[in-house]
C-alpha cells in the first residue's frame, strides 16, 4: 500500500467528515433546543445544492453569494414549516415530528425530482478554488482544503456562540429548563423558530457547499441524511461538541475502511455505530441520562 | 363491544382475502395481502411493544433475498423458501434487535433505521451474490403438483401462509407475553419492578415481528419473481410505518386498512403522475397533524357509540 494512495484517502475522509460535521451539529442544535429528530435534514441539504444552481442558472449569482443566500433562503422555508407544522407536536412523543419531517421529507424530494428530473445538474467549480496545491507527488484541490478550513470555521463558530454569548446562554437555558426560561420573561417559542432556522441553515450550506463537488441531485440528501443519523448517535444526540468530532471521525474511519476495500466505506460507519452502542449506549459525548 | 363482533371481524376478513384477487387484479391483491401482514408486523412492535422501527425494511428484504435466492438456486417449492426467508429474518433480528432495544424511543428508531441502511449497502455491494442493482431477477414460483406461475394460483397457494402470520399476530398479542409486552410499553421500570426481564421480552417481539415481516417479504419478493434493492430501501420502512399509523398502532386491523388504503390509492394515481411521494408524504404530514388516532380506532367508536350511545368515547391510548 503506497503512502501517497493513504493520505489522498485520509484526506479525502477529512473533506467527508467536514461534511458530516456540519450536517450532524445542524441535528444536534435542532434536537438539543426542541428535542425534534429532523429527518429533513437531508432534504434541505439537497435544498441548499439547489439554492446555488438556481441563483447562478436563473439571475446568475456566483458561489460566494450563493454561499450566504442559499442558505439564509432554506432557513425561512424551514422556520415557516417550523410554525405551521412542527410547533404544534411539541408536547407530544418526539416520535411524531420524526415522522412529519419524514412525511416532509418524500413530499420534498420527490417535488424536486418531478420538477428537475433524476439526472444530476453539475455545478462549476469557483474559479478562485479550482486550482490544486502539491504536497510531494501529490496535488490536492484547493477547493477541498477551502471546504475543511471553512466547516470547522463555521463548526466552531456555532460552538462560541452558544457556549459563551449570551444568546448562547438563553438557548441553552431553554433547552435545559424551558418552563422556568419562560418564568423569566424570555418568549423561548420565538427562540425556537430562530435555532430551527439556524439548524437548517447549516444543513443548506452543507448543501452549498457540496455543489462544486457532487452533482445536484433531488436525491443527493436521501442516504446521506442515514449516515448523519449514524454519526449522531456515535457522537451522542444533542452534544455539540460530540456531533462535530463523531462527524470527523465518522469521515476518517471511513476512508480508512474503503482503502482495504472501497465497498466498505460505509459499512464501516454502522461498524462503529454497532460498537459505541454496545460499548457506550449513550454515545461517545452523550451523558447517559439524557434518554 | 359484543362478544360475537371479533369472531364476524375475523370472517369478514378471511371473506374479503379470498374475493380479493376477483375484486381487484391479482397482482394488486397480493401485494395487499403481504404489505397488509408487514405492517401488523410493524404495529405488533409499535402498538403493543412501543418501539418504532424505522428499519423494518431489513427484514423483509432481507428475508426476500433470501426466499429468492434459495428458490432460483435450488429450485424449491415455494413454502420452503419463504419459510427459509422468515427464519434468515429473524436471525438478522436478532443482533439488531439486540442493539437497538439498548436505546428507547426516538433512538430506537434512528438505530434501527442505520441497520437497515447497513444491510441496503451490504446487499447493493454484494454483487456476486445478490446481482446489486440488477437483483435477483426470474426467481420460479414452484409448487409440487401443482402449478402456481400465474399470480391468481400463487395468490390462493400462499393465502393459508398469510393468514398463518395474522394468526400469529392475534396469538401473540393476545397471550401472556402480548400482555407483559404493552405494560412494558406503558411503564418499564414498573414491568421490571415487577419481575419481567423485560429487555428479553423486547428482543423476543423484536425478533417475532421480524419474523412476520421476513414472511410477508419472503413471498412478496417470490411472488413478484423479483428482489429488489427497493425492498431494502428506507422508504419501505417509512412506507410501512405511515401504512400502520394511517390505519391506527395498536389494533392490528388498522395497519392492514391502512396497507390496503395507500396501496390502493398508489394504484390510481400511477395513473397520472410517477411522483406517488408527493401525495405519501403530504397523507403522513396530514395523518401526523390532525388524525394521530387512525382509521380502525375511529371507525370503531363510531361503531360502538351509534350502539350504545352513553359509552363515551376511547380514550387515545395509541401514544408509543
Amino acid at each position: 500500500m503506497d503512502l501517497g494512495y493513504v493520505s489522498v484517502q485520509l484526506f479525502n475522509g477529512l473533506v467527508n467528515g467536514a461534511f458530516y460535521a456540519l450536517l450532524s451539529l445542524g441535528l444536534a442544535i435542532i434536537f438539543g433546543v426542541m428535542r425534534v429528530v429532523n429527518f429533513a435534514h437531508g432534504a434541505f441539504y439537497m435544498l441548499g445544492a439547489f439554492g446555488a444552481y438556481l441563483l447562478l442558472q436563473q439571475i446568475a449569482l456566483p458561489f460566494w453569494i450563493a454561499l450566504v443566500v442559499a442558505p439564509l433562503g432554506v432557513a425561512v422555508i424551514g422556520a415557516v414549516l417550523e410554525r405551521l407544522f412542527l410547533r404544534r407536536l411539541y408536547p407530544l412523543d418526539p416520535l411524531y415530528n420524526f415522522l412529519l419531517t419524514f412525511g416532509l421529507t418524500i413530499f420534498i424530494q420527490d417535488a424536486m425530482r418531478l420538477r428537475f428530473g433524476i439526472q444530476g445538474q453539475p455545478y462549476p467549480m469557483p474559479a478562485e478554488l479550482a486550482a490544486s496545491v502539491s504536497f510531494g507527488a501529490i496535488g490536492y484541490p484547493v477547493y477541498r482544503l477551502f471546504v475543511i478550513a471553512f466547516s470547522i470555521a463555521i463548526c466552531f463558530g456555532v460552538w462560541y456562540a452558544i457556549e459563551r454569548t449570551r444568546l448562547g446562554m438563553v438557548v441553552r437555558a431553554a433547552t435545559e429548563r424551558g418552563e422556568l426560561t419562560r418564568a423569566l420573561g424570555i418568549d423561548v417559542d420565538r427562540w425556537m423558530t430562530g435555532v430551527f432556522g439556524a439548524g437548517i441553515a447549516l444543513a443548506a450550506l452543507a448543501g452549498v457547499l457540496a455543489a462544486p463537488m457532487r452533482n445536484v441531485s433531488p436525491l443527493m440528501g436521501s442516504e446521506l441524511i442515514i449516515l448523519t443519523f449514524a454519526v449522531v448517535v456515535i457522537g451522542g444526540m444533542g452534544s455539540i461538541v460530540g456531533a462535530v468530532t463523531a462527524g470527523f471521525l465518522v469521515g476518517l474511519l471511513a476512508s480508512l475502511g474503503a482503502i482495504f476495500n472501497p465497498a466498505l466505506e460505509n459499512v464501516v460507519v454502522f461498524a462503529l455505530m454497532a460498537v459505541v452502542l454496545l460499548v457506550r449506549p449513550a454515545g461517545l459525548f452523550g451523558s447517559p441520562e439524557a434518554e | 363491544m359484543r362478544r360475537w363482533l371479533p369472531l364476524a371481524l375475523v370472517i369478514a376478513g378471511i371473506l374479503v382475502a379470498v374475493a380479493l384477487p376477483r375484486v381487484l387484479y391479482s397482482v394488486l391483491a397480493l401485494r395487499i395481502m403481504l404489505w397488509a401482514l408487514f405492517a401488523v408486523s410493524v404495529d405488533l412492535l409499535l402498538g403493543f411493544g412501543g418501539m418504532l422501527s424505522f428499519g423494518h425494511a431489513a427484514f423483509w428484504g432481507g428475508a426476500g433475498y433470501t426466499a429468492a435466492l434459495l428458490a432460483k438456486t435450488f429450485q424449491l417449492p415455494f413454502p420452503i423458501a419463504a419459510l427459509a426467508g422468515t427464519l434468515a429474518a429473524m436471525a438478522l433480528a436478532t443482533p439488531i434487535g439486540y442493539l437497538a432495544i439498548r436505546r428507547r424511543g426516538i433512538y430506537f428508531a434512528m438505530v434501527t433505521l442505520a441497520f437497515a441502511q447497513m444491510l441496503f449497502y451490504v446487499v447493493n455491494e454484494w454483487r456476486d451474490v445478490t446481482g446489486g442493482e440488477n437483483g435477483v431477477q426470474a426467481v420460479p414460483k414452484l409448487l409440487p403438483g401443482f402449478s402456481v406461475s400465474r399470480t391468481l394460483d400463487f395468490y390462493y397457494a400462499a393465502l393459508p401462509l398469510i393468514l398463518l402470520g395474522f394468526f400469529f399476530a392475534y396469538r401473540i398479542v393476545h397471550s401472556p407475553f402480548g400482555h407483559v409486552l404493552v405494560s412494558i410499553r406503558d411503564n418499564e421500570a414498573r414491568a421490571q419492578a415487577l419481575g419481567y426481564p423485560t429487555q428479553r421480552y423486547k428482543l423476543l417481539a423484536f425478533v417475532l415481528s421480524a419474523g412476520l415481516a421476513g414472511l410477508a417479504g419472503s413471498l412478496f419478493a417470490i411472488g413478484n419473481s423479483f428482489a429488489s434493492l427497493e425492498l431494502l430501501h428506507w422508504t419501505t420502512s417509512g412506507t410501512v410505518v405511515l401504512m400502520v399509523v394511517l390505519g391506527g398502532m395498536g389494533t392490528l386491523w388498522g395497519g392492514a386498512i391502512g396497507a390496503a388504503i395507500v396501496l390502493l390509492m398508489e394504484d390510481w394515481l400511477s395513473g397520472f403522475t410517477e411522483a406517488s411521494g408527493v401525495i405519501t408524504g403530504a397523507v403522513l404530514v396530514v395523518i401526523v397533524l390532525g388524525f394521530r388516532r387512525g382509521l380502525w380506532p375511529t371507525l370503531r367508536d363510531l361503531v360502538t357509540a351509534s350502539r350504545h350511545p352513553e359509552a363515551p368515547p376511547s380514550v387515545d391510548a395509541s401514544a408509543p
